[in-house]
């Protein structure tokens, strides 16, 4: 096991120094020896060939990768002693599941009674005990997957390196599985990185997580910290679902107060709340600056469905999920999503109350989508967070 | 009974039996000629009966062709030898120099590369004769007429581009990261190429040595010009099969019968050894 870290590391394919595609952009990370991190973000986003840099299929056109210290830039996949499971499975395939897995224990002359244990450890971990007998092109897509899995975990390795690792399994089992895994790295404080797209995987299986969009780290925080402290626009939209609510809105000075107005897609005013001055002294005052238009995000969980609401609106959608119900609520124009626990009798088209509290906002510059305010606290510019 | 219970009861063997009969009976009927004496082929109307004499064969084995004007000397053993010799050799070269170069092509991206495959495939497009004349001079003066090594170099025109293109084919199927994994579990590049790439495509390479190698055997003209008696392959041979009394229709069948075989049992052999590495399922992980 390893601390691993990423200076300022870029991609760019094609030509230097002419047009070429600058897939992943001074992308920094310092990861922590046993620490699991979640590489999320939408396909093409530069995620895997972040990976793929560090395993050293790529080669790194800018910045150092140092792995323990080391720096790897220059140094061939053999001899960085990392594990990988691929996305595409990659077995090898005139050998055994077992085999597979075996392979490259194997190779490290280690006991056959030895390997034999640990293959069956693994096995049952990933639930394919039953097909160590088989050969790949024989078992299913999902299975096929665990293998690979299972053949990177089996490894004795300084990092391991997962590309989608859990894509192609049922929803049942991935759960179940997640669970196994994240228990298995932790005991053995495997210094893990792991590729994915669901933000559910992403959010269950990392210690911190790098949201990365256009070859950018947008964040890299716990999954906590994203979710309460976006640092961004695009991470605030891209983590939580349903998707924040994200309106533009007008800030006008009322004495101490700030009034803020959200708008409608055409501009129009939609609805407005008062934001407590005095509660935070002249600090949001100073943090918005002489701005007059922000962009505000509200968290679809924190909006308060009830009575007591000081916001009327109609129900337009009504969505039972078997735990949770989003409904989808215009107010003067616009629409915003909200999440009440249980079933909710709020048909549509009929009149509701709504409660904004102060927690459930974010506002960020309307610009560069920077985030300024998280609830009342003031937010901490850059990528990088405890 | 539906049609196509009806289909592929009756009329599927019928029609595969005609297809059969229509390309297999010329071989047949060679194979049955090479059993009869001149006077028995040429009489009419031809028979399928007659009395089978193994005198062809006898004649190819010791070399000597009994004609009607006289005894010939036949090196058909030898012809049959050179064949072999730069068949073989021709197809081990190319598999040597084209196996690597078609790895190359499918894996990396280089200055030029898709021009100097193409250039490659083109020399399939020239007529050989075309390039003969010149190549005749330019051996002369190197010294390469009348030598295996000679036409081995000239059968690569024929044997390298069919390699370099198949397994260049194979090679682009397999996922590039059942390499990457070898590699990440800590082998270098060159292991990875002898131990994945190459068994991973050996279906594929053995296809394209054995469609190469039938390409090389059929060869004629080349060694035609290129090469004397003592280096001739039995293409050019079976001409001495023409002589001052009549064309020696047996001996021209048994000379077939026996020029056929070894292409046919690697062909067998091979197709065997085909249907094995394709069910084993080789190359999608």
């Amino acid at each position: 096991m390893a601390a691993l870290e990423l200076d300022r590391v870029s991609k760019i394919y094609g030509s230097r120094g002419q047009h070429g595609l600058r897939a992943v952009d001074a992308v920094s990370m310092a990861i922590k020896d046993g620490e699991i991190i979640g590489l999320l973000g939408s396909s093409g986003c530069g995620k895997t060939s972040t990976l793929r840099m560090i395993a050293g299929f790529e080669s790194v056109t800018e910045g150092e990768i140092r792995l323990g210290g080391k720096v790897v830039n220059q140094l061939p996949p053999a001899r960085r002693n990392v594990a990988m499971a691929f996305e595409g499975y990659a077995l090898y395939p005139p050998l055994t599941v077992r085999d597979n897995i075996a392979f490259s224990l194997l190779r490290d002359k280690r006991s056959k009674a030895e390997v034999e244990t640990k293959v069956q450890e693994i096995a049952e971990l990933l639930a394919i005990t039953d097909l160590l007998g088989r050969y790949p092109p024989t078992i299913s897509g999902g299975q096929a997957q665990r293998t690979s899995l299972a053949r990177a975990l089996v490894r004795q390795a300084d990092l391991y390196l997962l590309d989608e690792p859990m894509s192609q399994l049922e929803p049942q089992l991935r759960a179940i599985l997640r669970a196994r895994i994240k228990d298995f790295l932790i005991q053995r404080r495997m210094t893990t990185v792991f590729v994915t797209h669901d933000q559910t995987e992403a959010l269950a299986l990392a210690d911190r997580i790098a949201v990365m969009e256009a070859g950018v780290l947008q964040q890299f925080a716990t999954p906590q910290a994203l979710k309460d402290r976006p640092a961004n626009l695009f991470v605030a939209s891209f983590i939580g679902e349903p998707p924040m609510n994200i309106f533009a809105a007008r800030i006008a000075r009322e004495g101490g107060s700030l009034r803020l107005t959200a708008l409608t897609e055409d501009g129009a005013d939609a609805f407005s709340l008062s934001l407590p001055g005095a509660e935070t002294g002249g600090q949001l005052a100073t943090t918005l600056g002489g701005r007059s238009t922000v962009r505000l995000g509200i968290r679809p969980h924190l909006v308060e469905v009830g009575a007591s609401g000081e916001l009327a609106g109609t129900v337009i959608s009504n969505q039972w999920l078997g735990d949770q119900t989003h409904i989808g609520v215009e107010l003067g124009g616009a629409t915003l999503i909200a999440v009440a626990d249980g079933a909710l009798a709020a048909p549509v088209q009929s009149a509701v109350r709504l409660a904004l509290p102060i927690e459930a906002l974010h506002l960020f510059d309307a610009d560069t989508g920077v985030a300024l305010m998280h609830g009342l606290e003031v937010a901490t510019p850059g990528v990088q967070a405890a | 009974m539906t049609e196509a219970t009806l289909w592929s009861r009756l009329l599927r063997p019928v029609l595969l039996t005609l297809v059969a009969l229509f390309f297999l009976f010329p071989i047949f009927w060679v194979f049955l000629m090479s059993f009869q004496t001149n006077e028995q082929i040429l009489r009419i109307p031809p028979s399928l009966f007659f009395s089978p004499t193994l005198d062809n064969y006898w004649g190819l084995v010791s070399g000597k062709l009994v004609t009607a004007a006289g005894t010939l000397e036949l090196p058909f053993m030898r012809n049959l030898w050179n064949s072999v010799v730069l068949s073989t050799g021709a197809v081990l070269l190319s598999l040597l120099l084209g196996v690597p170069a078609a790895y190359a092509f499918a894996r990396f991206k280089f200055r030029l590369g898709e021009d100097i495959a193409f250039t490659l495939l083109s020399f399939r497009f020239a007529p050989p004769l075309l390039v003969l004349l010149p190549l005749n001079l330019y051996f002369q003066t190197l010294g390469l007429n009348d030598t295996y090594i000679g036409l081995i170099w000239v059968y690569q025109l024929i044997t390298l581009p069919l390699i370099l293109w198949i397994v260049r084919g194979y090679f682009e199927d397999i996922s590039p990261d059942v390499e990457h994994a070898y590699r990440v579990d800590g082998h270098g590049w060159l292991k990875t190429f002898l131990k994945i790439s190459i068994p991973l495509a050996r279906p594929g390479i053995a296809a394209a040595a054995l469609l190469s190698f039938i390409f090389a055997w059929n060869n004629f003209v080349f060694a035609l010009i290129l090469g004397s008696s003592s280096i001739q392959p039995v293409t050019v041979g079976a001409l001495a099969f023409v002589t001052a009394s009549g064309i020696q229709y047996g001996q021209i069948a048994a000379a077939v019968v026996l020029s056929i075989l070894p292409t046919l049992t690697l062909a067998l052999y091979a197709q065997r050894y085909l249907v094995e590495g394709l069910s084993l399922g080789a190359v999608k992980g």
